[in-house]
Parts: C-alpha cells; sequence; structure tokens
C-alpha cells in the first residue's frame, strides 16, 4: 500500500516542496505527528498571511481614504478662502492704496527678475530654434517659432514661476509670519477683517500685474532671440520680423495673457492661503513658505496644461 | 460686565476649559493666573471672540458674543483693546503708524486729530518722540508699551492683558504694571490680565480668578484671594511642588 503525501519542510516554506514518499502503514506511523505539526504549522502560517494581508489592505484603504478626505477638505477650504476674499475685495472700505502697493510688491519689484530671466529665455530660444531650423533649411521661420513659443507657452508660465520665486514665497512668509506673531489676530481684536486686510488687495494686484509681466517678459524675449538669430548666427531681420508677423494671430496674445491672469489668481491665492494657514510654531513660515512654492508651481504647469487643451 | 457662563474649548482631544464659569466686573481689572498651559490665553481670547467655545456663553453689556454675525461682532470688538504678548505690533509699520493705524480705519478723523491723539498715547507710555521707529528696531518693553497705547488709543471700554510683563525684566515689568494702574486710573476701563507675575500683579488687580483644570478654582478681591485656603491657590501662590496641582 502506498500513500503519497506532500508537506512543505518548515525551512522551504515557499517555492520547493519536499515530497515524502511513504511506503508503508509502519512508516506512515511514524511520521504521522511530524506531518500533523508541519501541516497545522502551514495552516498557522496561511491563517496569519490571510489575517495580515486583510489588515494590511484595511490600513491601506483607510490612509488613502483618510488621505482623500484630508486633501478634499484642504480643497473646499482653499475655496472657501478665495470666495472670502473676492467677496472682501467689493465691501467697503475699499483699499486702492494697499492694491497699488501690492500692484508695486508684485509688478514693479519683480520686473528686474522677469527682464533677467526672459532676456536670456528668448537668446536660448534663438539657438535651439536656429539649430533645430536650420535641419530643415527653415531659419527664416525663427521668428515665428520663436514668437509662438513665448506668447502662447514660455511666457506665462516662465514668468508665473518667476513671480513665484519672487513674490509669492515672500507674501506667505510675511503672512504666516504676521499668523505666529498674532498680528492676525490683533487685527480680528482691532474689527479690521484680515482677509479683506491681507489677501484680497494681494490677489486683486496679482490679477492686475501678472499679464503686464508676462507681456514685459514676451517682448523682452523675442528681442534676446532677435539677438542671437539675428545679430550672432545672421538669420535676416526682415525674415524674422515678417515670420512673426504672418504667424502670430491675436488668439495667440491674448490666450497667452489670460493663462497669466489665471496664473496671477493661482499665486496670491494659494501664497495667501499658505501664510493664513501656517502652523503656530517656529517651523511654520517655513513650511508655510516651501509648501505655497511647490503647490504654485505644480497648479500653475497643471492649469496650463487644461488652458492650452481648452484654447488650442 | 463680562459674565462667562459655563465656556466649554477643547483642541483635538485635549479639553483645556472644562465649564468655565467667570464675571469681570465693570471699571475693575481682574487678573486670571494658573499654571502655564492652563488655558489662560485660550479664555482671554474667548472674551473678544478671537476665538469661539464648543458650549457655553460670554455675554458682553448683555449681548452673548458667541452667537453674533461678522458686523455684530466687528461692534462689539470696538469695545476692546487688546495688549498681545508679543505686542502684536504690525511689522510693516512704525510705531506711530501702528498706534494710528485703528484710528484710520474705524474713525473719520483728520491727518492732524489723528497725530494729535497718537503723540498723546505714546506720551502716556512713555514713548514721545519714538513713533518714527519700526517695531524691530525697539526692545521688549517699548513694544509693550506700543502695544499698550494702541490698544488705548481708541478708549476702549475693555482692555485685554495677555501677559504684559512676560519676558520682561522685574523692573521693567514693574514699570508696565505701573503703566497699566496709571492708564486704568485715567480712562476707567475694565481690565482682564492674564499674568505669571506673582505677587507684583496682585499690586494692580481688583479681584483675582484662578484657572486649574480647565474650571475657575478661586475668584475673589485681591485681598481675600492672597488669604484663600484653597488648597490649590495656596500652592500656586506659595510656589510649592507639593500640592494638589499637578507639576511636571
Amino acid at each position: 500500500m502506498y500513500f503519497h503525501i506532500t508537506a512543505i519542510s518548515p525551512k522551504n516554506t515557499g517555492k520547493n516542496f519536499r515530497c515524502l514518499v511513504v511506503n508503508d502503514f509502519a512508516t506512515q506511523n511514524i511520521y504521522g505527528p511530524y506531518l500533523k505539526i508541519e501541516r497545522l504549522f502551514y495552516n498557522s502560517l496561511i491563517l496569519v498571511a490571510r489575517l495580515a494581508t486583510t489588515q494590511f489592505m484595511i490600513s491601506l484603504i483607510s490612509q488613502i481614504g483618510h488621505a482623500t478626505l484630508g486633501h478634499l477638505t484642504a480643497m473646499g477650504r482653499m475655496f472657501v478662502f478665495l470666495l472670502s476674499a473676492f467677496a472682501w475685495a467689493f465691501r467697503p472700505p475699499l483699499r486702492i492704496r494697499l492694491i497699488v502697493h501690492h500692484i508695486r510688491s508684485i509688478g514693479v519689484d519683480s520686473l528686474s527678475v522677469v527682464v533677467l530671466s526672459g532676456i536670456f529665455t528668448g537668446m536660448v530660444m534663438g539657438l535651439q530654434g536656429y539649430y533645430s531650423l536650420r535641419k530643415f533649411n527653415a531659419e527664416s521661420f525663427l521668428g515665428s517659432a520663436v514668437a509662438l513659443s513665448l506668447l502662447r507657452e514660455l511666457g506665462p508660465v516662465l514668468s508665473a514661476f518667476m513671480v513665484t520665486g519672487r513674490t509669492g514665497s515672500a507674501m506667505a512668509a510675511e503672512i504666516s509670519s504676521m499668523k505666529v506673531t498674532e498680528q492676525i489676530d490683533a487685527l480680528y481684536s482691532m474689527a479690521i477683517n484680515p482677509v479683506q486686510y491681507l489677501a484680497s488687495p494681494r490677489i486683486i494686484a496679482g490679477l492686475l500685474s501678472m499679464p503686464l509681466l508676462t507681456a514685459i517678459f514676451d517682448v523682452v524675449g523675442i528681442y534676446g532671440a532677435y539677438l542671437v538669430g539675428v545679430g550672432l548666427l545672421g538669420v535676416s531681420s526682415g525674415s524674422y520680423f515678417a515670420g512673426m508677423e504672418s504667424s502670430v494671430v491675436f488668439q495667440d496674445v491674448w490666450s497667452g495673457l489670460l493663462k497669466s491672469i489665471s496664473f496671477g489668481l493661482i499665486i496670491t491665492w494659494v501664497c495667501c492661503y499658505k501664510g493664513f494657514n501656517a502652523p503656530l510654531s517656529a517651523t511654520g513660515v517655513g513650511q508655510a513658505t516651501t509648501e505655497s512654492v511647490v503647490l504654485c508651481f505644480v497648479l500653475i504647469l497643471v492649469w496650463d496644461y487644461f488652458m492650452t487643451s481648452i484654447m488650442l | 460686565m463680562i459674565r462667562v457662563t459655563n465656556l466649554y474649548k477643547t483642541f483635538g482631544s485635549q479639553a483645556v476649559l472644562k465649564g468655565v464659569n467667570l464675571d469681570l466686573e465693570t471699571g475693575q481689572i481682574t487678573t486670571i493666573i494658573g499654571g502655564s498651559g492652563c488655558g489662560k490665553t485660550v479664555l482671554l481670547k474667548h472674551l473678544n471672540a478671537l476665538l469661539l467655545p464648543d458650549r457655553g456663553s460670554i455675554a458682553v453689556d448683555g449681548t452673548d458674543i458667541t452667537r453674533l454675525g461678522d458686523s455684530a461682532l466687528n461692534e462689539i470688538r470696538r469695545k476692546f483693546g487688546v495688549l498681545f504678548q508679543g505686542a502684536a505690533l504690525l511689522d510693516s509699520m512704525s510705531i506711530y503708524d501702528n498706534v494710528a493705524f485703528p484710528l484710520r480705519e474705524k474713525t473719520k478723523l483728520t491727518e492732524n486729530q489723528i497725530r494729535e491723539k497718537v503723540e498723546e498715547r505714546l506720551e502716556q507710555v512713555g514713548l514721545a518722540g519714538m513713533g518714527f521707529k519700526h517695531p524691530a528696531e525697539v526692545s521688549g518693553g517699548m513694544k509693550k508699551r506700543a502695544g499698550l497705547a494702541r490698544a488705548l488709543v481708541m478708549e476702549p471700554e475693555i482692555v485685554l492683558f495677555d501677559e504684559p510683563t512676560t519676558g520682561l525684566d522685574p523692573l521693567l515689568g514693574k514699570s508696565i504694571h505701573e503703566l497699566i494702574r496709571k492708564v486704568h486710573a485715567t480712562f476707567k476701563f475694565t481690565g482682564v490680565i492674564v499674568s505669571h507675575d506673582i505677587p507684583e500683579v496682585f499690586k494692580i488687580s481688583d479681584r483675582v480668578a484662578m484657572l486649574a483644570n480647565g474650571v475657575i478654582a478661586e475668584v475673589a478681591s485681591t485681598e481675600v484671594f492672597v488669604a484663600s485656603r484653597n488648597p490649590i491657590v495656596h500652592q500656586f501662590i506659595a510656589g510649592e511642588t507639593e500640592g494638589p496641582m499637578a507639576v511636571l
């Protein structure tokens, strides 16, 4: 009488199966208790693994759910903050002086960095564009390529990045510092709404300043590319501007400016919100600043994609 | 008069106020004392609705401020002046502009009238001629004085002081107390002071309340309070580590 019994070795619980062939009743009796213990051990392992897997899955789903709810709550709060800022912007007293002050801070003070980055972006585009177009004997299209890229895409996005780094971070740091040092509480206690005083003028100023900065970035960038393409690489000045004139339509200009207005909103909205919601700790200011800059960069790129896909 | 009734406040899982009942008499200075982290500042911030309670009410001259909308709350807040722990002066403005700020925002006074009032307040707190400086350029004591000038410039009926002498040396602390006593004699406001500065703060207080374990353990006139036989009060005033109050 033959018994074919398969068991898992305690040392090899996974891939390699050891096959025990027990060929008589006596031998089965000898190995019987050992096999029962082995099977019990094996079954226990499976049970524990199943339990652990179940627990892990429950924990994982719980964590994902918790994080999702957290993000949705934060998004909801951000939108409520934005609506509140707009509502307060149109309630008296209208803070024209503060709006002008922040236009200077966001616009005029960012001008140098925007001009500098615009001219070098244009110069790099002049070099890269010339190199690529020469392969197709199409150097005369340099002006068109540069203008379309700058007006539709690079101008709004890069100038928004510059303003985020230059002004948005300072905005988040200033407001979060005010929160940590109870200056926002002081405003409340003087019956002044801090959202109206701190956030609304900045958001209005951002909406007005960003398209102007982007327009300056575009123009400077186009002349930067002209400098390299025409001045250094020998592209004809006439073909540079004629190509631009024939290919650029008004929609290219306003789509870029529309993007820049929305980026101005994103930068001021996110940075003010993060400042207002900074943790009340020594690291709160740094955390709010970092989070606001990272979130601005991500939102600018994501929103840029959606706007581009709608407007193309 | 401010009447705090059955006030509860919880942050996360930590219950800070567990049924506070306290009457703050008009025209008197009431000092709230208690161990670090017991909720004194939290209670103070409820008095002008900088924080809202989970349960309970705060009646300012008969109006429950926990149920008011923005506009009505702002009207009530105009009765208050607050001296914050770190003075909370607006960094972007000079001391003069900080003191002038509530007048420019909330009144229709001309710039000349504002200047007159601001200079008067700055002189009262011993900062005459220092208005042009920014908060970052002055000492902690001067910031507190400037904060006090700003708190008083609207001639409020109620002034809240959040640890007015914390972080100051004993002499400066004493000078701030003297200043509070002097301006109280002039303006006759209802004062609420949160302080650890025992026994110095008793000299300027009409009444003292002690907050312990989330409730008011004792409230009485200063003389009665100092002689209290309440073991919690006795332990705290004597600064003993052994007693009913847990010392971490």
